[in-house]
């Protein structure tokens, strides 16, 4: 794939620490990808449509407060809903190994915890994107 | 601090070290890494000696535990006579659960209370507000109306602790919620200890949790000064915080500047409007981080000091001392936490907390082991409470004030801190004040500046940070950590259906009519505030009027 | 997608997105679409807005969009970020401000990166607007960061050009002027609440008064996009260049001058994309090295490898 890989960073739910985000926002372009930020507060329908419009190849989503379980299964089922679920949707920050199998069932590829250097994330999307245009 | 004839003396002996000692053996001995330096990027020479300090005059820029300009402290005799207030930041799901931790806390030696609370309430929505959904509970106590608030503290006597409540955008809310509970208890709000957070504009540039745009929230901030000088004169108005600014990986230096600059703004809002300088300043108090660095940390405490008295005196011509003193919280830095090795975060927990106590912090958090993982369990809580205790009973740093007083090293760190610091308020001063620089988004690029490089020299191997990049080990996760139940948020809806059915909706009606009003109008918002607390008003019904009025803020996102 | 182009005309936000994708990264597969839906287009009125960083011009197309959308008008927004020439990887940050109407029925709104495309638009800018006009938008804002004359190809596409401006540029007004008074069809004063705004406004009256020949002359308003002040003026002043375009029949000239562009445009990517894609079927590198080595010149390395490709 000669096209830069077009990535939507996202912030679902109240959380304010973005450090994360940012830093992964940075690497990502800094690897060559096209970021778009939504910056904080976000509903899970607006991270839906924005990934919709902006047709992007993958969705990395950052959450620290805990409520992962309920607002990333929305997103991906909101995507499926719209058809878009080919779009790989990530997932990063403070959450328990014991959540991931119930994450993946619902259409997390892969998540990322505290300590994982962008570069892994970067490796991990390059590998993973893959969809049909 | 020596003389001219001994300085000479030690300069030249330290030339011939160099030649006859350090050359040599770096010849066949070469040191670890080409650079060292600080945090800060501030250069850390081979060795320090007299002559380093020798332009630093003692009675001027050190001086006495006490006594202007407090570098050593502002008590005179610090920990000698009582050990700072040891604070754990606590409270997750209900009110009822977060009451039992606090009991719990309360009975293991802990003196004072610090209450986290969700999301949803540190942004203004009651728990049934859709934009609540998954959050409720979380990463704090749920709080949606006075009702909650009898609970959390059902049991404990508000004459009795401290407690500090890391409450931003909705502070004088809750802060309403918490002098009603007080009433209820029969104790009178002049007898109240304690301190809410009340620092908008590190969440404008850190931490996230904003609600109204700078204006109303500057307004918010100095009806609160204003109110508790005269009704509630021991409360600690504002906590200004660095800890979050460090924690979005702004650098020591940096920490202590825009926490420095964020303090000035709000000085100068509340002289604004019509305070006097040394009727607020006194209740004025601090929040900073402790990292691993520690004789940075520590000369960044000390700097702190020495330059908030500086700026209250020379800049702000206050003449009360407490205005100049620099009392302030310290928690040990949760970024430094790694989710691997989870065990190790309790030793820098230690080596954190030390800086605290080395740099004579007033009260301190330690973080608890598990929490790049979770929430903390009890046993992690206690272990972390424990290293605070071990410091203050076994480790002999608090036997005499500032005992790192007078190290050439310490004494160096902590003037170039100051320098570069005063540096950085100087170019926030030309760009407007804090404010300003925050809309032009000149502090968050800085942050994020600092942040991204950091990042990179963990990839890099540059910076180690053991158990991550170096000296790994195959591990299994880590079992038994703390869950919220996810029926909290099920529960706190059912209590705000059932506090609107009991509670007299008239008058809710008519005081939140009153407040709108008051809003729209140039009044203090406190007793308006107070007066639909107590109507049992919920907290976001509260905060709509005051969106209704003055509008939401909108993020600065600079990338 | 199946259907993708009864889905496109309808609007559908999903068929806009794969199509733009199309025309920035497999061109064919866009045109094939645009050849058969283009009698559908040319009912959208294209405005750009443009100025320095941090003027606020997000926020002020956002409140232009909600405004319009309030009377029933749909909006495609294009948000051109710049490509880093470094990394061939950008932040497309413009969306953010924006995000409350994301999810209007009426609304689309696109991301899209340089990608070393000179003149201040990005790679398939002309297709994508000519995709939204096919998707039936009333309007589409075409919003790039302008700072002086490098950027100026927003005039070839728009109908009209808004010049965002703030105060506190200070002086960079009138070291920017040359730049930016060409391009100008209205200037916005934004955050006209802040301090110093009024001579911003004065500076930017004395510099256009200047300009005599003209018969428009650029309005000048003031505009507090954060509070939603000056937005229905602003409207009105777009809406009044519109008249005096189709009066003085400026109008036409325009559109038939964008469609010039908009050819020339295709074929230069062709040119390129054929060009180049012979040049990595021949070894660049092996031959490049003989110009290191200096056994042929550049240009005659380029002359022989433009003459390969059209054989």
């Amino acid at each position: 794939m000669d096209r830069p890989i077009r990535v939507l960073v996202a912030k679902p739910g109240l959380d304010g620490h973005d450090r994360g985000a940012k830093v992964i926002a940075r690497a990502l372009r800094d690897a060559g990808m096209e970021v778009i930020y939504t910056g904080l507060r976000q509903t899970p329908e607006q991270i839906a449509e924005a990934a919709i419009q902006e047709d992007v190849d993958v969705v990395a989503l950052s959450i620290l407060s805990g409520a992962h379980n309920t607002l990333f299964p929305k997103i991906t089922k909101l995507l499926k809903e719209r058809g878009a679920d080919d779009i790989l949707v990530i997932g990063g920050g403070i959450i328990p190994e014991e959540d991931m199998p119930f994450l993946k069932e619902n259409g997390i590829a892969e998540i990322f915890t505290p300590g994982t250097p962008t570069s892994a994330v970067i490796e991990y999307i390059k590998q993973h994107v893959n969809r049909a245009v | 601090m020596v003389d001219k004839e001994e300085l000479e003396k030690i300069k030249r002996k330290k030339e011939e070290w160099e030649v006859n000692q350090r050359q040599k053996l770096l010849t066949k001995f070469p040191e670890r890494k080409k650079d060292f330096k600080t945090s800060s990027g501030i250069e850390i020479k081979e060795i320090y000696t007299p002559y380093d300090i020798s332009d630093i005059d003692y009675l001027e820029k050190i001086g006495f535990p006490g006594e202007y300009p407090y570098t050593r402290g502002v008590q005179p005799t610090m920990y000698r006579g009582k050990f700072w207030t040891m604070r754990q930041y606590a409270g997750f799901g209900t009110a009822e659960e977060s009451n039992k931790r606090f009991k719990y806390l309360l009975s293991q030696g802990q003196t004072g209370l610090s209450v986290a609370f969700d999301l949803p309430t540190q942004i203004g929505y009651d728990s049934d507000h859709p934009m609540a959904e998954g959050e409720v509970g979380k990463v704090g106590v749920a709080i949606d109306s006075l009702y909650d608030m009898e609970i959390l503290f059902d049991g404990i006597p508000l004459d009795k602790v401290s407690t500090s409540m890391t409450i931003n955008a909705p502070a004088a809310i809750l802060l309403a919620m918490y002098i009603a509970v007080a009433e209820k208890q029969g104790v009178t709000p002049d007898k109240l200890n304690g301190t809410i957070q009340n620092d908008i504009l590190k969440e404008y540039v850190a931490r996230g949790t904003y609600i109204f745009p700078t204006g109303p929230s500057m307004r918010l901030i100095t009806n609160i000064f204003e109110y508790c000088s005269k009704y509630v004169p021991k409360w600690n108005t504002i906590s200004i915080s660095g800890y979050h600014i460090r924690e979005a990986g702004a650098t020591a230096v940096q920490e202590v500047a825009f926490t420095l600059a964020n303090g000035i703004a709000y000085v100068e809002a509340a002289i604004k409007a019509g305070l006097d300088v040394d009727e607020f300043a006194p209740r004025l108090s601090f929040f900073f981080n402790a990292h691993n660095d520690l004789f940075e940390e520590v000369a960044k405490f000390r700097a702190a000091r020495r330059m908030w008295a500086k700026i209250m005196k020379e800049r702000f011509n206050a003449k009360d001392p407490r205005s100049m003193m620099m009392r302030f919280h310290t928690q040990t830095a949760g970024s430094t936490l790694t989710a691997q090795q989870p065990d190790n975060n309790i030793v820098r927990v230690t080596i954190q907390a030390l800086a605290a106590v080395l740099g004579g912090t007033q009260s301190l958090h330690t973080n608890s082991r598990d929490e790049a993982l979770a929430l903390p369990t009890e046993d992690s809580a206690r272990i972390a409470l424990r290293t605070q205790q071990i410091i203050a009973y076994e480790s002999g740093a608090c036997e005499t004030p500032d005992p790192l007083a007078g190290s050439y090293y310490v004494e160096k760190l902590t003037d170039e801190i100051e320098k570069r610091a005063f540096e950085y308020i100087k170019k926030i001063d030309e760009l407007g004040g804090a404010a300003r620089a925050i809309d032009l988004g000149y502090i968050q690029k800085e942050i994020q500046e600092s942040a991204y490089r950091y990042q990179k020299e963990i990839e890099s191997g540059e910076r180690v940070i053991v158990g991550l990049n170096k000296f790994q080990i195959e591990e299994e996760p880590p079992k038994g950590l703390l869950k919220v139940d996810p029926a909290v948020e099920e529960l706190q809806k059912q209590k705000i259906a059932k506090v609107k059915e009991m509670r007299n909706n008239a008058s809710v009606k008519k005081t939140l009519e009153a407040l709108k009003k008051a809003a729209e109008g140039d009044d203090n918002l406190m007793p308006w505030i107070l007066d639909a607390v107590r109507e049992y008003a919920t907290l976001g019904e509260i905060t709509d009027v005051l969106r209704s009025v003055f509008g939401e803020y909108q993020q600065q996102i600079i990338l | 997608m199946e259907n993708l182009e009864e889905l496109l005309i309808k609007g559908d936000k999903r068929a806009i997105a794969r199509t733009i994708t199309y025309a920035e990264n497999y061109e064919d597969k866009a045109k094939e679409i645009i050849k058969k839906l283009y009698e559908r287009s040319g009912n959208a009125y294209i405005v750009g807005i443009t100025g320095p960083p941090g003027v606020g011009k997000s926020t002020l197309t956002d409140k232009l969009i909600k405004n319009l959308v309030d009377v029933g008008k749909k909006i495609g927004v294009i948000a051109v970020d710049p490509t880093s020439p470094f990394t061939g990887g950008s932040i497309l940050g413009d969306r953010i401000r924006m995000q409350d109407l994301s999810q209007h029925p009426n609304v689309y709104i696109r991301s899209m990166g340089t990608r070393g495309h000179l003149g201040g638009l990005s790679k398939g800018t002309y297709m994508a607007a000519r995709i939204l006009d096919i998707a039936g938008m009333d309007y589409i804002f075409i919003e790039t960061v302008g700072v002086g004359q490098s950027e100026i190809d927003i005039v070839k596409i728009a109908d009209t050009v808004v010049m965002v401006l703030a105060p506190g540029l200070g002086d960079d007004v009138q070291a920017i002027k040359a730049g930016i008074m060409e391009i100008g069809d209205i200037f916005v004063v934004n955050k006209c609440d802040k301090e110093g705004a009024d001579k911003t406004v004065v500076e930017l009256n004395m510099m256009l008064d200047l300009d005599e020949k003209k018969d428009w002359r650029p309005p000048v308003v003031k505009v507090a996009a954060q509070e939603n002040k000056g937005i229905d003026e602003l409207i009105d002043k777009i809406d009044g260049h519109k008249s005096y375009l189709i009066e003085s029949g400026t109008f036409q000239e325009r559109r038939i001058e964008r469609l010039k562009m908009e050819i020339i445009e295709s074929i230069k990517n062709r040119l390129m994309k054929d060009i180049f894609d012979k040049i990595q079927e021949k070894e660049f590198s092996s031959m490049l090295q003989q110009v290191i080595d200096k056994k042929i010149d550049p240009y005659t390395f380029a002359d022989e490898l433009y003459k390969d490709a059209f054989n």
